[in-house]
């Protein structure tokens, strides 16, 4: 009897533990939404909405300050953008190679360098960024202006090399939800279509693909959220600059225009600042709503299948 | 069962091992508590100092230094930028404020008084390929403001000039180009966020030219990465600074509301630390150019500015 009491409270004790600990990922959250809003809205409200969302000059510390902030948002979405552009095919078909076409032996070394790769600091990539990945960018950039008299040359910290790291960066995302969602398509799908005469290539791409595309788009999805949350790696080669977003422009970013003020601003140019943050948060919870929309779509369709 | 009967002892590992640590932690806190030296001159308290991002090096190796001969004084310094720091002496806030341009009238109305504490010379550099070995003020200011383009025109190679600086809200950047008088008019290829970043951008960059504060092309083993410029023929250093011969320096100065006659005992003793012998030395290290002494603080700053 007495052994018994004892367990349910042992029990309930762990009951209570395990429901704590979930309700700290729910208060956080919370914590995190109140204080982005709150600390967010006192600059709308001082210079205006459309002011900030729309202006694009952007000059905090002028005798008359500027707080547009339309350039840094279009560089962030079309930076992120450019990033999946590159970086989503790449890894794609990695994670057919891997699922479909590989021998165990290469499968283990692909995947341990998508491990590795998805290890690395993101200081690190920056550091490669300025050292490799920014003068060859400046070779292409000089290449491309030979016989421009207006560009002003960015020594090849701009918009394109923040994507291109960007693009490897996002790479092990892609790969490992692609890839599992490649693995868990019906193997009955491949076995008809290989039946039907179809090659191994038309398999993948007519039948494999299809199939795991809500899984692809689920990969894609985290991949763009991972490319528009990133600061250190590209405040390192996107030369910083407010500019509009051109390739071969020097450009700043939500996270790097925080990441290179907030140290120092003070007064309406920090409130300014937390709007950022709050623009890039509810960037982000677009980003998971969309992965939580493909997730139960998917859902429902296997429950109808 | 077989399981839970092999995790026991390894868990019983961890715990004692922790239990060491946690031990051991606790001895040798209180083993080195007595060892401290006791407070000299029976000084106690916080000292609060605010300000200039770019006199964080003094302003820790002064703190140091005061912290070892007054050690139940804590010295808490945040680096907020000039402008906050002026704001929060001004309101009472903080004791000190880490100054490193010139006071405005509105500033000094408000009973700000600038106690000058040294010079920082602000360093032009290339990367160390480039064969240009100097530039006037002119072509300098040209350079930023974009209206040369191509090193061919200040006795370079034909090749694009990459101009890097610091971002907008920087003390460094609002001094280079006040003192050039090019003040919101420089068109800039990159705007990074710190001197390193300015530095490794430089040193990486064929045609790329950057301002960085002295210390960080002196004193330190980035020095040969890059290479720095003289200016209208003067190369940079102490000397040139000293006798104002070199046109980019600007003054260091460490605020307070109303004169130093009128402060409390910690700030007092707090001045009489930096504008002491130890004091110049620490700021020395620090690559601050000269800390004047209290005695002829005035006079020697005054002539020294009439001269210029």
């Amino acid at each position: 009897m007495k052994q018994r009491e004892k367990s349910t409270l042992a029990e309930e004790a762990a009951q209570m533990l395990f429901t704590f600990c979930g309700t700290l990922c729910i208060l956080a959250v919370a914590a995190v939404t109140f204080y982005m809003i709150v600390s967010g809205i006192p600059a709308i409200r001082r210079i205006g909405l459309s002011g900030i969302l729309f202006g694009t000059a952007w000059n905090p510390t002028g005798k008359e300050p500027e707080f547009g902030i339309l350039y840094i948002i279009l560089t962030s979405l079309i930076g992120t953008f450019m990033a999946a552009m590159i970086g989503v095919p790449v890894g794609v078909l990695t994670a057919v190679y891997l699922a479909e076409l590989s021998g165990r032996r290469q499968a283990w070394a692909v995947k341990s360098a998508v491990e590795v790769l998805a290890g690395i600091p993101s200081v690190i990539y920056g550091l490669l960024g300025i050292y490799l990945l920014n003068p060859l960018m400046y070779r292409l950039e000089r290449a491309v202006f030979a016989d421009s008299d207006t560009h002003r040359f960015t020594g090849g910290a701009n918009l394109l090399s923040a994507a291109l790291v960007l693009a490897v960066m996002i790479l092990p995302t892609v790969i490992n939800i692609s890839e599992s969602s490649l693995r868990a398509v019906n193997p009955g799908i491949r076995e008809a279509s290989m039946a039907l005469g179809a090659t191994r290539i038309q398999t993948v791409f007519c039948s494999l693909l299809p199939g795991a595309a809500p899984g692809i788009a689920t990969a894609v999805v985290l991949g763009l959220g991972r490319a528009m949350g990133e600061a250190m790696a590209i405040t390192l080669v996107s030369g910083g600059c407010v500019n509009p977003p051109f390739p071969f422009q020097s450009v700043r970013f939500l996270t790097t225009a925080l990441v290179s003020e907030m140290g120092y601003a003070h007064g309406l140019h920090r409130q300014v600042l937390f709007t950022i943050g709050l623009v890039l948060f509810v960037f982000i919870m677009l980003v998971n709503l969309a992965v939580d929309g493909i997730l139960r779509k998917r859902a429902e369709r296997w429950e109808n299948e | 069962m077989k399981i839970r009967r092999s995790r026991i002892p390894s868990m019983a590992g961890i715990i004692l091992v922790l239990a060491g640590i946690a031990g051991s932690r606790i001895l040798w806190a209180q083993e080195g508590g007595p060892e401290c030296p006791q407070g000299s001159a029976g000084l106690s308290g916080s000292l609060q100092i605010v300000g200039s991002s770019s006199m964080e090096k003094l302003a820790r190796v002064l703190a140091e230094g005061f912290m070892e001969i007054y050690p139940d004084v804590s010295v808490n310094i945040q680096f907020t930028g000039t402008s906050a720091g002026m704001e929060a002496v001004a309101e009472g806030r903080a004791d000190i404020g880490n100054v490193s341009r010139d006071l405005t009238e509105g500033e000094r109305a408000r009973g700000i008084v600038e106690n000058r504490v040294g010079l920082d010379g602000i360093a032009v550099c290339v990367d160390s390929g480039n064969p240009v070995d100097s530039l006037t003020e002119e072509q300098l200011a040209g350079i930023y403001t974009g209206e040369i383009t191509s090193w061919a025109w200040v006795g370079g190679e034909d090749i694009p000039i990459v101009t890097v600086g610091r971002e907008t809200v920087s003390g460094t950047r609002s001094a280079f180009e006040g003192l050039l008088g090019i003040e919101n008019r420089c068109t800039y290829a990159n705007e990074l966020d710190s001197t390193g970043a300015v530095m490794a951008r430089v040193a990486a960059t064929p045609g790329a030219i950057g301002y960085v504060s002295f210390d960080a092309v002196w004193g330190g083993t980035q020095g040969h990465t890059v290479k720095v410029l003289a200016l209208d023929g003067v190369p940079p250093g102490a000397e040139t600074v000293k006798s104002g011969d070199y046109p980019l320096c600007r003054p260091l100065s460490m605020v307070t509301k109303g004169e130093l006659t009128s402060q409390n005992r910690l700030v007092t003793a707090w001045f009489d630390y930096v504008y002491g012998e130890e004091g110049r030395k620490a700021a020395e290290e620090a690559g601050v150019i000269k800390i004047p002494s209290k005695g002829n603080l005035h006079s020697e700053w005054q002539g020294e500015e009439d001269m210029r």
